[in-house]
Order: C-alpha cells, then structure tokens, then sequence
C-alpha cells in the first residue's frame, strides 16, 4: 500500500488531499502509521513498530490498522495497483 | 506599469449573500500589476452594494435592464462612453450577455472592447441544449429535459426518477422529491423566470466547480478547479479550496479546446458514488468566486482585459493548489444623499 505522493499531513495529524479538496483529523496512532506507509515500511514493520511503541497486541493491532487503510482506501489517499 | 489608464466598465456589483461576480472581478482588476485601470460600474438597481465602494469603484451609472432591449442598451452606453470614454465593458450576468455580444461590433466601432462569447457559443452551451452539447463534445451531462406545462410532469417517470432537480433557464434549481412538489415548484420558476423549466436528473455527488478563460481559437489561458466546502441554502458556495484534481482539468481543457471558447466561464460539476464527473451547468461567464483566481496565482479579469485588448497573453502554466477562499458579508454605512444621487440621476 503506498501513500500518494501528493497527500500532505501536519505534524498533528491533519491531512489535506490536494486532489479531492477533502481534510481529516487523524489521532498519533494514525499519525505514526500513516508516516510508516509513507516510508513505504511493509505491514510486518509496521506491526512490530507501533505494537512496540503503543503497547499493543497483534490481533489488536491488525484489526485497528485494517480499518484505518480502509478508510485511506475509500478517501482516496493511497494509490490503488493500477496507479490511480 | 504602464502610463495609460484603462477605464473598464463592470456589471453584476450585487455583491449579496448571492452575489453578482462584478465586485470580485473588479478587486482582481486592482490587484494587476501591469495595468493602471479606473472602474466604472454598471447598476441596474440603486442598492447595489457596489455603488457604494468607492474605494473599488470610481463612479458608477444606471443601465436598463435587459428586458429592455439592445438598443435602449446602447444608447446609454453612448452617453456613458461619451462621459468616461471606456475602454473595455466587463458583462457579468448571463442575462445580459445575449444584448452585449448583439452589441460587440457597435461597440467595436466606438472604441470599446469586449471579450464574450460567440452567439453560437452562448447558444449551444444553454442549459435547454445542455444534452445536445454534452453529445457534440463527448462530455458527460445528467439527462435533462425542457418542459413547457404542468400537463408534462406526470410522464416525467418514463425518463426520469425522483429525486430531479427543476432550474429556471437563467437561475435557481431546487432538488424536487415528488410529482406533487414539481407542480409548486414549475409554477414558481415559471413565473419569475419563464418557459421552459428545465428538468435535470438529479445526481448525489460531492459539488466542484472549474474557471478558466479561453483565447477564442482553442487555447487555454487559464484553468484551475475549486471544491465547494461550505454551501448556502440557494446552492453558492460561501467557502471553497483550489484542489488539482486531474479529471476536472482534463475535463475544462477538453471544453475550452473543442468549443474554442473565448472568454472566462464556470463549469458545475458533481462526482458520483463511483468517482465519475458529470458537467451539471456551463456558465458564460466568471463566476463570482473569480478573486480566487488572484489567490491561486491566474488573475483571470487580467488576462480577459488583455485579451479583449488585443495584447498578447501568456498562458498560466501553473496555479497554487489548497488556497481557499471563504466569503463574508457587513454593513456599509452610506449617506442618503448618495442614495438619492444614483435613484434620480441614474449615477454616482
């Protein structure tokens, strides 16, 4: 999953989409994650990460971080396999 | 800047919680860093707030309506030119353009520019011809549909379904849920605007909206897409960003490329569930959010005055993407004698 090159994010976590126009608010978890996606980290990195630094567990971890880049999906923030 | 002064007339200076574009675009006309101008508005009513900014405005005169035809037109904008010798007339309501570009070659003769659209232009974009232009172009439109009585909305159903959306052929549009609404609402647009009422499938979608003015041969001097972020109950948008997505501007170099179109525009667009735009409304002329323009970097009244000046323009190669535009309204306070001054004598 990669982050499109044009999202930008702030510091505390507001994210505008140049494309759409749209903006969202995203907590410090979302933060974390979204600048690991965008580093292009795979989702085992992620995992061991943010497992490591929000003292979580795996199945918590993996359902959170699932709903999470659905919603990246469905706001068109990540780039889909055909570049779009 | 040069040493000429330019004297550029403007109309729509209704600068109301709907406004007219006239206020905007003579604000980007102060902000040219090429041109020394003087603004001479153009009124219909005596409490347009436009009057009454001096500091944007230099002096302003009372036009006849539309309604009144061409020639009632002209011969005020004899006197005015007479009086302020302009160089170039900025018209800014679609009501109004059909008289102006009548008027083009008159005008031409007195020493006054215009940059409008052409007659066939004008025509084809219309909201009565929107599905015939949308076929000629390849560009997707909503179905729509012009109806001339009451006795047409029951078989509405055989081509549409409700929701719709019924539009005055010059303004207003109201999202209309059922057979029984349609008749009010036919009957309210029918008598402030006329025949026909068009008839447009309604669309549920996120609202944008793209500007730009074409040269008149096919070039594009500016284009830039806007998100509506904050929409009045009429449908304006009141706040607004500059966003660059690909399909819009894709889609408004198509429209000033295959129609050539010579002057500024709006189109109203809606993106679907599925992503898709479909062109709701083609508006021949600037919208009245144009002062974006100014902030994304593409000051689009200035290259239109150029351009209807015969100098030559540079296309805008890029644009500032994410600045946003909120509107507001206040009070300005004004002496009754200035009031008196434009209701008696036509001008201030």
């Amino acid at each position: 999953m990669k982050i499109k090159q044009s999202i930008a994010i702030s510091e505390s976590g507001y994210i505008f989409n140049p494309s759409t126009g749209e903006s969202f608010s995203i907590n410090q978890t979302g933060v974390e994650i979204f600048n690991l996606l965008k580093e292009e980290k795979t989702f085992e990195e992620i995992s061991s990460i943010v497992i490591k630094k929000f003292n979580t567990d795996k199945d918590t971890f993996e359902k959170d971080y699932n709903d999470f880049t659905g919603l990246l999906k469905q706001h068109q923030i990540v780039e889909l396999e055909n570049g779009k | 800047m040069g040493n000429k002064t330019y004297t550029i007339a403007v109309t729509g200076l209704n600068a109301i919680d709907s406004p007219g574009p006239g206020i905007a675009v003579i604000r980007c006309l102060r902000e040219s860093t090429t041109m020394d101008i003087r603004i001479i508005g153009l009124a219909y009513e005596s409490l347009e707030p436009g009057i009454y900014m001096h500091n944007l405005v230099d002096k302003t005169y009372q036009i006849p309506y539309p309604g009144a035809g061409a020639e009632s037109l002209l011969s005020r904008l004899e006197y005015i030119h007479q009086k302020e010798n302009l160089d170039v007339i900025i018209p800014n309501f679609d009501a109004e353009l059909f008289p102006f570009i009548k008027l083009e070659p008159k005008l031409k003769k007195m020493g006054i520019s215009t940059f409008l659209p052409t007659e066939t232009q004008f025509e084809e974009r219309h909201k009565i011809n929107l599905p015939e232009f949308g076929r000629k172009y390849n560009i997707p439109v909503p179905h729509s549909k012009a109806i001339y009585s009451v006795a047409e909305i029951p078989g509405l159903i055989n081509e549409f379904s409700y929701p719709m959306v019924a539009k005055g052929k010059y303004y207003d549009a109201e999202i209309v849920q059922s057979p029984e609404q349609m008749f009010t609402c036919f009957n309210k647009i029918n008598t402030k605007w006329g025949l026909p009422v068009i008839i447009q499938q309604f669309i549920k979608g996120a609202e944008y909206n793209s500007t730009g003015l074409g040269d008149g041969k096919g070039n594009i001097i500016s284009a830039f897409p806007m998100r509506k972020q904050y929409i009045t109950d009429k449908g304006k948008a009141w706040g607004g960003i500059s966003i660059d997505d690909e399909e819009i501007l894709k889609l408004t170099h198509h429209f000033i490329h295959s129609t050539k179109w010579r002057g500024g525009f709006e189109l109203e667009l809606i993106k679907d569930f599925s992503n898709s735009f479909y062109l709701l409304e083609i508006n021949p002329r600037m919208p009245a959010w144009i002062y974006l323009s100014v902030g994304v970097g593409q000051n689009i009244p200035e290259a239109l005055v150029k351009l209807a000046l015969s100098k030559k323009v540079e296309p805008f190669k890029t644009f500032k993407v994410g600045k946003m535009f909120v509107r507001y309204s206040y009070e300005l306070i004004v002496d009754v004698d200035e009031f008196h001054k434009i209701s008696t004598n036509g001008e201030l």
